[in-house]
């Protein structure tokens, strides 16, 4: 069986449309008969990722591999990128606006989260060019 | 309980997903803020709100949190309302304040559940 690959266009217009991917990929994996414990790691950790595209980013492109053993989530921005790796992975770390917060997002938590739910991360990231976030969790 | 205990214990309206108050809920936690419901709570049911937009249904979404009451008397607009309904949540309203609508369903039984570090 061929390996099944998701895309997805994240745009940063619309705070009330984040998300959807996510829940695009949640459903069509609980269809798909994915154990619940995997879809739910991949639901919160994809949801948290797709809101950093929106609120810190410019949106970008989500793609989503699922293969029998592990999905892959690649969410790839255009955004102004991360100056400091070590310090945004710190729990509670953040840059965001009051706004943001306003919105009930900004506690800093989100790539902690990210790194706890994946069980694999990588953050690829250029100044002023974007920053691509990749993730799998096993099945 | 029930979800439709719930609804009792907070003289809550339900706003959508009349169908499923015969569930049974055994936790719920209260927050504002969707990046501590996502980081810290693990198989509540239900969660206790003031804040309202929609990425509160779609944080529920995520979580497998069934049940959504927003707290002192707000209502949701019909999108957010039409989110709940597409993934199949109760959403209530109800006129408590935060600590007593986490009181009145601490005292009746629902827990904070496992707390995750
Ligand atoms: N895709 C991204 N592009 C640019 N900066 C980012 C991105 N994701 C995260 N960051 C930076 O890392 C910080 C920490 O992110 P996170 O842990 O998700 O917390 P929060 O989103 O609550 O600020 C952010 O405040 C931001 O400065
Ligand atoms: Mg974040």
């Amino acid at each position: 069986m061929s390996n099944l690959v998701l895309k997805y266009t994240v745009d940063n217009e619309d705070f009330t449309r984040a998300g959807e991917a996510s829940s695009d990929v949640k459903k069509k994996l609980k269809m798909m008969g994915v154990p619940p414990e995997a879809v739910r790691k991949v639901a919160i950790a994809m949801y948290e990722g797709e809101i950093n595209m929106v609120i810190h980013a410019d949106g970008g492109e989500i793609t989503v591999e699922i293969t029998p053993t592990q999905i892959v989530m690649v969410l790839k921005d255009k955004g102004p990128g991360i100056t400091d790796i070590e310090k945004a992975m710190q729990a509670g770390y953040s840059t965001a606006s009051e706004n943001i917060r306003a919105l009930g997002f900004g506690a800093g938590m989100g790539l902690p989260n990210m790194k706890k739910y994946s069980d694999e991360m990588d953050i690829d990231t250029v100044i002023g060019v974007g920053t691509t976030v990749t993730m799998k969790v096993n099945i | 309980m029930t979800i439709a205990d719930v609804k009792r214990l907070l003289n809550a309206e339900i706003l959508c997903g009349k169908e499923y108050v015969s569930k049974d809920v055994h936790t719920a936690c209260g927050s504002d803020l969707m990046s501590d419901v996502l980081a810290f709570v693990k198989d509540q049911s239900v969660l206790l709100t003031g804040l309202c937009n929609p990425q509160v249904i779609r944080t529920a979404e995520m979580m497998d949190i069934i049940c959504i009451c927003f707290i002192r008397g707000k209502k949701p607009e019909e999108n957010i309302i039409e989110l709940a309904k597409d993934r199949g949540l109760v959403v209530m309203t109800s006129p408590l304040r935060m600590f007593e609508a986490c009181g009145e369903l601490y005292a009746n039984g629902l827990s904070g559940g496992e707390l995750l570090e």
